[in-house]
């Protein structure tokens, strides 16, 4: 196999090339711009067609430096992470996009471009390897790029949320160090494949739930679930909008993957325990997040309380392991990235129509813009689960494995939140797109025309998204085969083993 | 902290932590040292220089842009690994030459990829050192 590790090893090595090829460029924001275009092409290129190997080939592993499986750097691509690169990929155009449309004037720091291709070269690296060791690199590569882009500018509510973001991180960067310290004591081992093998023959079974209580607390707070969301409605609104949808966006996916990682391949032996902790855990995300969501008055806030409530979805479907439930999970984190950045552009949108986010002084949209009023229907009622959107198949599957595992509880308190989703959408919806435009707030764009011509390279990836979300709803066969091969891979701790030792 | 005679000592030692930082950047393979102790202990000379002079006075004497350096050395260290792909290995596999190198013996891809850890790590410790002076 060794042969196509090319294939592999093509969409990690090129952000760290764009990000060198930005750095030669450090004077020029002409130059890094068009690199990191071209840059984030290409990768979205090469997942593609790591994506495609996988799906027709099925594993590919690459052993750094040739040195053979439990002692050197493994990395494999499985149909999850060939599947959350090419999705990282398609959010990374997006919000390319998006961004470059948006800064057209406004002068952007020479250390931005080359940050964002370190950010992504980070979550390729942490979806790709077959080490917790190195996975805790990526992270760190990751976070400290994080960092950069949160506090670029410098202002004052920038400089808080980030603090509160670093420090939750470093917290959540120790306990990791600390379970990955009590595997290793374990096992003596850090590869994936090693540990799989090995922790279900370990004497003491109680050492390794500890230790997976540690991997629960800190991916818990990468993925911001309950009660370790906090930090995620309060940084969200650091960086710019385009931005902070790709971090935030992405850092949690991360947190999902890698619990969907462990806790399929390594931890499975107390699934009785763990297991049931994630549950009552995504629960509580659930029904906070969206609690949470109702509380606020602030078009980006709701949007980011609702983040916190569908990891909990994800979350539900890990607990619930089961096939289908975990497949549930794969194309609810599909469905989940598309939706929630295409939901976040428009409310960027609006920002730039209104200049705000606060729903009392928003109003009119749908007045002016039916248009965007239309795009962000779409997006919202595949949020709440409407059929056929795709917000629909997810949770579908989601509730079909629930039942077929007998977790009713957790199944009835999906739904009831749906609806509490759909509420919370409404009220978006008629603040927003319906009220009338308070008297007080003066418009910056106030003609549909002038919105689609000005700011054309926005709207290109709320269109294309949109598409992308109806494409994932209507004809949903394909993505969700993907879903249940990518989850049977993932039951499948044996395949994986023999994929890495290469037996 | 301008001081004569830290100032004179610095101007003489500089040469001696640079030749200190190569002898441990070649002896990394299989002893201690490597592209980034010796990288570390390079960057004093210039750390040191900055607080006895002044960090203007040690940008001129740096003459480079600290971040092509780092650029120069992560640009090295990728080439390192690319190497073994044309040698038909995986990414990162050393590939050895087959003639030896008076003093640094036989070369490989592992030097290359020292050497540019080595100036990449200059190039970090420069940089930070002439950021926060000049805060």
């Amino acid at each position: 196999m060794a042969i196509n590790s090319e294939i592999l090893l093509f969409p990690l090595l090129t952000p760290l090339v764009a990000a060198v090829i930005s750095l030669f460029f450090w004077q020029s924001a002409r130059y890094q711009r068009i690199v990191f275009l071209l840059g984030i092409l290409i990768y979205l290129f090469a997942s593609i067609r790591l994506m495609t190997w996988v799906w027709t080939h099925g594993y590919i592993t690459y052993q750094g430096g040739n040195w053979p499986a439990p002692f050197g750097i493994t990395f494999v691509a499985d149909l999850l992470s060939a599947g959350m690169i090419a999705l990282t990929a398609v959010l990374a155009v997006m919000s390319a996009l998006y961004f470059e449309g948006g800064i057209k004037n406004s002068k952007v720091s020479n250390i931005f471009h080359p940050t964002l291709n370190f950010l992504i070269f980070g979550l390729t690296g942490a979806f790709l390897t077959g080490d917790i060791f190195n996975l805790y690199v990526w992270f760190e590569i990751m976070l400290v790029s994080s960092f950069v882009l949160f506090t670029l500018g410098g202002s004052r509510s920038q400089l808080e949320g980030s603090i509160k973001y670093v420090a939750i991180n470093v917290v959540s960067s120790s306990l990791f160090l600390a379970g990955i310290g009590v595997v290793y004591g374990l096992t003596g081992s850090l590869n994936m494949a090693a540990l799989a093998a090995k922790l279900p023959l370990v004497e003491n079974q109680g050492l390794v739930t500890l230790a997976s209580v540690f991997f629960i607390v800190s991916f818990g707070i990468k993925a911001a679930i309950f009660p370790l969301f906090f930090w995620l409605p309060a940084s969200y609104h650091a960086p710019p909008l385009a931005v902070s949808s790709l971090i935030v966006g992405l850092l949690t996916k991360v947190g999902i993957y890698t619990m969907l990682r462990f806790f399929t391949l390594i931890f499975t032996t107390d699934t009785g325990y763990t297991h049931t902790i994630l549950l009552i855990l995504s629960g509580f995300t659930m029904v906070v997040g969206v609690l949470g969501a109702a509380a606020q008055i602030d078009f980006r806030k709701i949007l980011s309380f609702h983040i916190v409530s569908q990891i909990g979805y994800m979350v539900m479907g890990l607990a619930v392991y089961t096939p289908m439930a975990i497949a549930g999970t794969i194309f609810f984190i599909m469905h989940n990235i598309l939706v929630k950045t295409n939901l976040f552009l428009i409310s960027g949108l609006v920002k730039e129509t209104h200049g705000t986010y606060a729903l009392k002084k928003l109003g009119g949209v749908y007045h002016t813009f039916p248009f965007l009023a239309l795009l962000f229907a779409i997006s919202a009622f595949s949020l709440t689960g409407v059929p056929p959107l795709s917000g629909f198949w997810g949770k579908f599957m989601l509730a079909l494995g629930g039942l077929e595992a007998g977790q009713m509880a957790i199944v009835g308190i999906s739904l009831f939140v749906s609806i509490l989703t759909l509420f919370s959408m409404t009220k978006i919806w008629g603040e927003v797109f319906w009220k009338k435009l308070p008297e007080s707030t003066s418009m910056i764009i106030n003609r549909q025309e002038d919105l689609l011509r000005s700011r054309f390279l926005m709207v290109i990836p709320v269109l294309l998204l949109t598409a992308m979300i109806l494409l994932l709803g209507l004809y949903s066969g394909p993505f969700v085969d993907y879903s249940m091969r990518a989850a049977e891979q993932l039951m499948d701790t044996e395949g994986y083993i023999n994929a890495v030792f290469m037996r | 902290m301008r001081t004569t005679i830290l100032q004179t000592a610095i101007t003489l030692l500089m040469p001696l932590f640079f030749l200190f930082s190569l002898y441990l950047l070649f002896r990394g393979h299989n002893e201690p040292g490597g592209g980034f102790i010796g990288g570390l202990t390079g960057g004093i000379a210039f750390v040191f220089h900055a607080m006895v002079f002044d960090s203007r006075v040690t940008r001129r004497l740096f003459r480079l842009n600290p971040v092509r350096l780092i650029a120069v050395g992560l640009f090295l260290a990728i080439f390192s690994g690319v190497i073994a792909l044309f040698a038909g290995e995986p990414f990162l596999s050393s590939v050895w030459a087959d003639f030896y190198l008076p003093v640094i013996g036989r070369p490989g891809t592992p030097i290359v990829f020292d050497i540019g850890v080595y100036l990449l790590v200059i190039g970090v410790v420069v940089q930070i050192t002439f950021t926060m002076s000049t805060l």
